[in-house]
């Protein structure tokens, strides 16, 4: 079984950085350039934003930058061959994170297929409810070899989140504290509190957190209590200032690890 | 077939729960709880109690006898449009404002279209004293300025929806953007039957009670509690919903279910989900969708805000598929046309979003010993000004 995400949390358990971006922005076809030079700067993994019109758990930026994308015209059949030859220029585990509808709408099966043969390693989707998943879609993942990941929150009871664990393989997104996405709030004490009940719950797969790690300080405070941590909309911001993509994703993935 | 929700939530293939991992603890508390809480007879005594004496139920059936002999048919209309807050919705935020307090939830949050569903939901806030944030698309509040008033009047907080298409779906959005980020002392009480299990089927059980009296009093009046034809306007379903519950095992009742065309269904400026949409994902249920065919939401169109929504409740889904229900659809000009003529031929100023049921009586071809039930769900003092710039009043 060649799951990159198996190899990469089997090699590194502490300070793994995840980079979210969403596919078609800023420009349509910036999804390679990204995606090379985030493996170059380091990140370990990179999610793959497909863009929905409704994007109910993203906050203001990822709605704004989804809305770019779309209307720079991407779609899940132009982002599969923008990513047709991915795998000849990296090996950086690769997941595609979106909403339901795009996907059913595409097929499941044409969908689990083409990433498959592209080589993507997992999947995110939040909309699509555990058992639903169970039920229809897991043999379809498993025949595929695609991760399916799920998210956690402060508010998911234990028993559900040791159902999440033996049902999904890769790793656990552990949602930092209740909010959409975007939120800079800081991790408070009850986020700290909620990572440690997580890491005593030995899991079988790794945790890495998500929503509101916007920089340094953040990405380190999770990295505590995690196997790493995903920024999204703080990298997509970056991709809005001025200046080249290779300078901008240069210098935001050096503000978070230096 | 069955017409009703099943044990994991969905209506033939529609409905289900499909929400983040962030609201699936409040669902599931809601899933778990909304029958009993509902069955409980202090709630019940309570309900019924506010239905009767601050809703002033039950609302009357009329016999409307202009209209119905310009149609030559036995036409009835159920005068939601004479509750407190002038239309159907408060059957339902009633309901939900005291599952909510059984909950322990202290912030009520709501989504509004017409505003009607707004109003309805800082009524019942300001009565027990809850707080209460709207969020209503920005160019709603522009069209529906009479709801806004009232709403703020009742001490809600109104928040503008500005992503999208500025109306209800986008409102939607806000409200379940806001429960993600407040998940323990938040209750979103959502207005039509959309949205995951349990909300369609809790919705239209508070609905329910406008098919319940509709039974009643037309037994009383024509020795019948069955009707030929059930007519109610579509947007999320709600009004609808409660209109056919208590008939939708009652084969021999036509239910017609009307859609708001817009400008026309093929003009590109529509909201019959109907015909325009295809199995989807929106708001937590698999339904009918408005979409492109890359699975992104479409913006509808209608001049009616409250139908003004690019999906259906998925019972809804189910009733147009199983072809329980008929659906049918009228434009903006032809529920313009109908607003007028009610009014002129009973003295009743309807809701634009009931206009569409009025509109299509003429198309109904009903028999003249016929009973049509139409359901008017609401009254048309938040559409004056609309009426007024239609139909040049504001020039005389």
């Amino acid at each position: 079984m060649n799951n990159r995400l198996k190899t990469l949390f089997a090699a590194k358990q502490k300070g793994l950085l995840s980079v979210y971006f969403t596919a078609g922005f800023p420009a349509l076809n910036d999804t390679e350039e990204i995606i090379l030079e985030l493996e170059r700067n380091g990140v370990d993994l990179i999610e793959v934003g497909m863009p929905f019109s409704d994007p109910l758990a993203d906050g203001p930026t990822i709605q704004a930058s989804s809305a770019v994308a779309l209307k720079n015209g991407m779609t899940i059949t132009k982002l599969f061959e923008q990513l047709q030859h991915i795998r000849q220029k990296t090996q950086v585990p690769l997941v595609l994170m979106g909403y339901l509808n795009p996907v059913m709408q595409y097929g499941m099966e044409r969908f689990g297929r083409k990433a498959s043969e592209i080589g993507i390693d997992g999947v995110i989707l939040p909309d699509l409810p555990l058992h639903q998943y169970v039920e229809e879609y897991k043999e379809l993942f498993e025949r595929y070899n695609l991760s399916k990941i799920f998210l956690i929150t402060p508010q998911t009871p234990e028993q559900r989140i040791r159902e999440i664990d033996s049902q999904s393989n890769g790793f656990i997104y552990m949602v930092s504290s209740a909010s959409t996405t975007g939120k800079t709030v800081g991790l408070g004490e009850q986020s700290q509190a909620y990572f440690r009940r997580v890491a005593n719950m030995q899991l079988q797969n790794p945790g890495v957190i998500g929503f509101g790690i916007h920089d340094k300080e953040s990405f380190a405070s999770a990295c505590n209590h995690a196997s790493g941590a995903i920024i999204g909309s703080a990298f997509v911001k970056a991709l809005q200032q001025e200046g080249s993509l290779q300078k901008n994703i240069q210098s935001f993935i050096q503000s978070i690890r230096n | 077939m069955s017409y009703h929700v099943n044990e994991k939530g969905f209506y033939g293939k529609f409905g289900g729960a499909y929400v983040p991992e962030m609201l699936y603890p409040n669902v599931e508390e809601l899933r778990q709880h909304y029958l009993r809480i509902m069955q409980e007879p202090g709630f019940q005594a309570e309900l019924q109690v506010l239905l009767k004496d601050y809703v002033g139920r039950p609302s009357p059936l009329y016999f409307a006898p202009r209209l119905s002999a310009k149609y030559n048919t036995k036409v009835y209309l159920k005068r939601e449009d004479l509750n407190h807050t002038g239309a159907h919705k408060i059957n339902n935020t009633i309901g939900q404002v005291l599952l909510a307090k059984r909950l322990g939830k202290k912030r009520i949050i709501a989504e509004t279209g017409a505003g009607q569903h707004g109003v309805a939901t800082a009524t019942v806030c300001a009565l027990m004293g809850l707080e209460c944030i709207v969020y209503m698309g920005e160019v709603d509040i522009e069209r529906q300025a009479p709801n806004v008033a009232r709403m703020k009047m009742l001490g809600a907080q109104v928040v503008p929806a500005t992503s999208g298409s500025k109306t209800l779906k986008d409102a939607t959005n806000e409200a379940i953007r806001d429960w993600i980020n407040n998940p323990e002392d938040t209750y979103y009480i959502i207005g039509s039957v959309v949205g995951p299990h349990p909300y369609p089927d809790m919705v239209a059980r508070f609905q329910a009670v406008i098919s319940e009296e509709i039974r009643a009093q037309l037994l009383e009046k024509e020795g019948t509690e069955l009707p030929n034809y059930v007519v109610a306007c579509v947007g999320g379903g709600s009004n609808a919903a409660g209109a056919f519950y208590h008939y939708l095992d009652e084969p021999t009742v036509q239910l017609i279910a009307v859609e708001a065309a817009g400008k026309g269904v093929d003009s590109g400026e529509s909201a019959a989900t109907s015909i325009l949409g295809k199995d989807g994902i929106i708001h937590g249920s698999r339904t009918l969708l408005m979409q492109t065919a890359d699975g992104q939401v479409t913006e509808p169109y209608s001049i009616s805000a409250g139908l003004d929504y690019p999906g259906v409740g998925p019972l809804h889904a189910h009733l147009f598929e199983s072809k329980r229900a008929r659906f049918m659809n009228a434009t903006d000009d032809e529920a313009l046309q109908a607003v007028l003529e009610l009014t002129r031929l009973e003295g009743i100023i309807p809701a634009l979003e009931s206009a569409h049921a009025l509109a299509v009586l003429e198309r109904l071809q009903a028999a003249p010993d016929d009973i049509v039930v139409i359901n008017l769900s609401g009254r048309g003092d938040k559409d004056l000004s609309t009426y007024l710039k239609h139909f040049h009043f504001d020039e005389q």
